[in-house]
């Protein structure tokens, strides 16, 4: 089955509009790119969009009440909105470090959330 | 009154990498002053990743990226004070600040780095007729709120202006749950960077609308709603019977960032009209010797990994200002021209300027297919093909110093935009 | 919930005051503050969640001389003896008032004539020190006026007043001698009843033997439940912009042009607090609950702030704003008790000079109904009030040593206006404190500055619900409908 995607590229300013031709699943043209970053960007983002996941979540006891998160690395696009929806109602105890796991493999990515913030526990 | 060498005014990331490098560069009597309860500025509030890429060659969140200065500045054992408002700076550097322990803190500084970075453009400016409930928020104030609070200001949002702080607001805010009806430009061009419009914007199918603005503001207690107009790209005025109405609690505004320069105005430094920000020389130095000035409060930047260069430069010639050794001699004026908006520096000293001195700048408009050209006096050296230059993305030349050196009587350094 | 659940304040079941004042802008404040020196029972019944809500707040802040009523009209007397009082009595509120002078521009040597004949009107209404200037006296005072100019009248006893706290401080005072305010109550109806009135509320009845009618521009509706001299309020929309210190001295009089029929015209004027006040435009509309802005009426007074000055500095607007007067169609002041209704006092169609004029209406108003109900006097009144410390006013010595006695005011909130949690907390902790942002800015200028509370309120709204006991979510910009924060991250999810 042949499908086409339309991007926009983010590799720089220009945002060149790109074209890629798809047949099963397999790109068999890419079109609008100006540069090999763009054909790179059009290749990767059609067959295996991944996306670093950020948000905050509650801390316990410490001197600030949000903890600033993200995974490890980045995760497939298409599992961001699961892996929000699975930090829901999570909270955390003080202190944090930077780099603390705070979810091992988030859904199964194989991806693990860490703290970005360091956060001392509150002198009661 | 006490005295240090060198007072830094701000502890974001302009303040410490300014500190680090004074120490750095061999003087060790530094102190920050810093209004917030904890160091690294509005990077604590700026949870996403994409900073570092050029310090670090990886991809940090905002707080990741500040712990690394703020660790630095701890292990060098570099002295700071928080919760500390900075109320005046004099000409003779004096820097007047008060807190709850110390009350008034007067410093007779040798030499003072501003590094009080820059604020959100209000709904004043904008003059957005129709009511004034609750629900219209600056971008980073609402990003202040989700990230550092953990409150949602609102569940339908519309945001004015396609500035950074607004496309990331828009993830942002549908990631927590609300729904980011759409973002209004009234520009033909985002000021953002094109990869927060794809990953921001696109990937949740959040309409960019350019030659956008909010004409009105519904809603008498909360935000019911905004009206929607098109504009006229010749004349940025609203088209008439092009109004939509939008339903909506929430109005983020993020139609852009000014330098804070109260302080600075204080002190009599001279303020750029273009830039709202000092004029410097190659030194970051202001038009008084001794204040030096780097960062957001010198002109506002699209990366802190620029903001954190240019502060270590500002930190370097700090020390060598205290030091005795800057020389100014006569200056070379740096004029932006045709198509360039800014330059900073807008003038050099050759016998104080590095080998290399980097002038960054903005273009006042979008060009395709231009050349970047340097002119030394008439004479043209530079000469760069350029497939796009946009406002929303700075831009920088690099000026050996000895092309200064080699050409006596040289008055001008000319950055234009050309067709051919 | 409601925020008169959290006023610190005992309520006794009273029976049937003898006043019930209808309305907290600053003419029923200026009542209540004038009768609250004689022994009696008070409610101040107000709609809205604190003082100063409606035209109060969104006015010009002139303290105008008075040439410009009609020489014998209520306005012009009412105005000069609140201009000439107006010092002294700011002195003993502790609220900031300036003697700047104000000037009327002629632009053509046609309207010269009508600079005189206002000279003539002021003079005759009393008003002290009125001159006409010629062009060069003009352009000397304030170069930055347009070369245009022709003349101008001078009125040196002009003034400006920040026009919350000429409210607030008379309602605290009220407060302070025992006044009772019932907040977010909206009178339903009025009905006379053998000695007194029963007023019906949507919060319940109370019963008064005198009502006063302080409603603004409800004031009308008020006073045809009760009296057969029907009032007719047309709410008169003026729009403002209000401008940066940065160029709050672009004139230091208050800047006006020859009056038309609609009003003084629009004015450029410095406030006390040092911003640029520009406007008002004036047009009659019919919903007295419309306080928005226009984009026809703020290019309006835009427009004609340029005949006057040579420049509007248009990048320094901070805010706009609107207001409704409150102009009765007799095109006076009414003043006193209803002759076919004995014991309702009614205060309306208080329009410009309304401001001006409210401390002697209260004072005159007060008189009255003190006479009529035959009071005496308390021994123990108090006459003044101190003000939220203006803390970005002193000098650094001055400063410290607050520091040292109150640590809070080392903490600063606002950092455009210079605003410390002591002052934010003294705005909550005091007689009708603030229990709103809007509340806090009104008493402490936090959030009025140039970022317009992008930086304070976060913080703001933190020490509100700290001192208020309040959930964050509850924390609103004027009342319980104006939350700011609706839910938590991810509650939606």
């Amino acid at each position: 089955m042949k499908e086409t995607r339309q991007l926009t590229c983010i590799s720089c300013p220009m945002g060149c509009p790109l074209t890629v031709e798809m047949e099963d699943g397999v790109i068999t043209n890419v079109l609008g790119y100006t540069c090999r970053r763009g054909e790179e960007y059009a290749r990767k983002e059609v067959t295996n969009p991944r996306r670093t996941l950020t948000s905050v979540i509650p801390v316990l006891h410490g001197e600030i009440d949000m903890v600033s998160v993200k995974t490890r690395t980045d995760i497939p696009k298409a599992m961001v909105r699961e892996c929000i929806l699975a930090l829901k109602n999570l909270e955390i105890e003080a202190p944090v470090v930077i780099g603390q796991v705070i979810v091992h493999d988030l859904c199964g990515t194989g991806v693990d959330l860490i703290a970005t913030k360091a956060v001392r526990r509150n002198n009661p | 009154m006490m005295k240090r060498d060198i007072v830094i005014i701000g502890g974001g990331p302009a303040g410490l990498a300014a500190a680090i490098s004074c120490f750095e560069n061999g003087n060790r009597d530094i102190l920050i002053l810093e209004r917030e309860t904890y160091l690294g500025g509005i990077l604590n509030q700026c949870i996403h990743n994409g900073f570092g890429l050029h310090t670090f060659k990886e991809e940090l969140t905002g707080p990741e990226y500040a712990g690394r200065y703020v660790d630095k500045v701890r292990d060098l054992g570099i002295d700071y004070r928080l919760d500390t408002m900075v109320i005046d700076i004099n000409q003779e550097k004096v820097v007047s600040a008060i807190n709850e322990k110390d009350g008034l803190l007067q410093i007779q500084a040798k030499a003072v780095i501003l590094a009080m970075g820059c604020r959100e453009r209000s709904r004043g400016a904008l003059n957005i007729p129709g009511y004034r409930p609750a629900g219209i928020f600056s971008a980073g104030t609402a990003q202040r709120y989700v990230n550092i609070e953990g409150y949602m200001p609102g569940k339908q949002v519309v945001i004015l202006g396609s500035g950074d702080i607004g496309l990331i607001m828009a993830r942002r805010m549908t990631l927590e749950g609300a729904k980011v009806k759409m973002v209004c430009e009234i520009m033909p061009y985002s000021g953002g960077l094109k990869r927060n419009i794809v990953q921001c914007l696109d990937d949740y199918g959040i309409p960019l609308k350019l030659n956008h603005t909010v004409t009105k503001i519904f809603g008498k207690e909360r935000v019911t709603g905004v009206n929607v107009s098109e504009v006229d790209p010749a004349t940025r005025m609203p088209i008439p019977g092009t109004e939509e109405y939008v339903a909506c609690d929430t109005l983020l505004l993020s139609v852009g960032l000014i330098p804070e320069n109260e302080l600075s105005r204080k002190a009599h430094v001279k303020i750029n009209p273009k830039t709202q920000g000092p004029e410097v020389d190659e030194s970051l130095s202001t038009s008084i010797p001794g204040i030096f000035a780097a960062g957001n409060v010198l002109h506002v930047h699209d990366l802190v990994d620029f903001v954190s260069q240019e502060a270590a430069l500002a930190g370097k010639f700090a020390v060598k200002y205290i030091a005795g050794l800057s020389q100014d001699g006569s200056a070379v004026a740096v004029e932006p021209q045709n198509g360039v908006r800014y330059s900073v520096p807008s003038r050099i000293h050759p016998g104080n300027a590095e080998d290399i001195t980097v002038i960054r700048f903005r273009t006042d408009n979008v060009y395709r297919d231009v050349f970047l050209s340097v002119y030394l006096d008439e004479e043209r050296v530079m000469h760069l093909k350029k497939r796009i230059l946009t406002p929303g993305e700075m831009e920088q030349v690099n000026i050996p110093k000895k092309w200064i050196t080699d050409r006596p009587g040289l008055s001008r350094i000319r950055i234009l935009v050309e067709k051919e | 919930m409601p925020y008169h659940n959290n006023i610190r304040q005992d309520r006794k079941v009273i029976a049937m005051y003898d006043v019930c004042i209808i309305g907290a802008g600053v003419v029923g404040s200026s009542v209540a503050r004038a009768l609250s020196k004689y022994q009696l029972t008070m409610v101040v019944v107000e709609k809205e969640a604190d003082v100063c809500e409606e035209t109060s707040k969104a006015n010009s802040g002139i303290v105008h001389s008075g040439y410009d009523a009609h020489p014998g009209s209520m306005k012009a007397k009412m105005n000069v003896r609140g201009s000439k009082m107006m010092e002294s009595f700011c002195r003993d509120l502790d609220i900031p008032y300036h003697r700047n002078g104000s000037l009327v521009l002629a632009f053509s040597l046609e309207d010269l004539p009508r600079l005189e004949a206002l000279r003539k009107q002021g003079y005759e209404n009393g008003v002290e020190g009125l001159r006409v200037l010629n062009r060069e006296e003009v352009l000397a005072m304030e170069p930055n006026l347009n070369d245009t100019v022709a003349g101008a009248l001078y009125a040196p006893t002009g003034g400006i007043v920040d026009p919350f706290k000429l409210t607030i401080a008379q309602a605290e005072v009220a407060a302070l001698n025992g006044t009772e305010f019932r907040f977010e109550t909206k009178v339903i109806d009025i009905e006379k009843i053998g000695e007194g009135f029963k007023i019906f509320t949507d919060k319940g009845e109370l019963t008064a033997k005198v009502v006063v009618n302080a409603a603004g521009v409800y004031a009308d509706d008020i006073n045809n439940q009760l009296s057969a001299r029907k009032l007719k309020i047309t709410p008169r929309k003026g729009e403002y912009c209000l401008f940066d210190k940065e160029v709050g001295n672009l004139v230091s009089h208050t800047v006006f042009q020859l009056p038309t029929a609609l009003g003084k015209g629009v004015l450029v004027t410095p406030t006390p607090d040092g911003n640029l006040l520009v406007g008002p435009s004036a047009n009659d509309i019919i919903d007295k609950e419309d306080n928005s802005t226009t984009a026809e009426g703020l290019s309006s007074i835009v427009a004609k702030a340029r005949q006057s000055v040579k420049s509007i500095p248009m990048g320094f607007v901070i805010t706009a704003f609107a207001g409704l007067r409150a102009t009765e169609a007799g095109g006076d002041f009414v003043i006193g008790e209803a002759d076919d209704v004995p014991g309702f006092f009614n205060a309306a169609g208080i329009e410009s000079p309304g401001l001006t004029s409210a401390p002697v209406i209260g004072d005159d108003l007060a008189a009255m109904i003190a006479q009529k109900l035959r009071l005496k006097e308390k021994t123990t009144y108090v006459s003044k009030r101190k003000d939220v410390v203006r803390f970005e006013s002193l000098s650094v010595e001055e400063k410290a040593s607050l520091i040292r006695e109150n640590p809070d005011y080392g903490k600063i909130v606002c950092r455009c206006e210079l605003v410390t949690v002591a002052q934010i907390k003294d705005a909550i902790h005091r007689p009708l404190g603030a229990k709103t942002l809007d509340g806090i800015k009104r008493r402490t200028r936090a959030g009025a500055g140039r970022c317009q509370g992008g930086f304070c309120a976060p913080r703001v709204i933190e020490i509100l619900s700290k001192e208020l006991h309040l959930d964050p979510r509850e924390v609103a910009k004027f009342n319980p409908n104006s939350v700011l924060l609706v839910e938590f991250d991810k509650d939606s999810l």
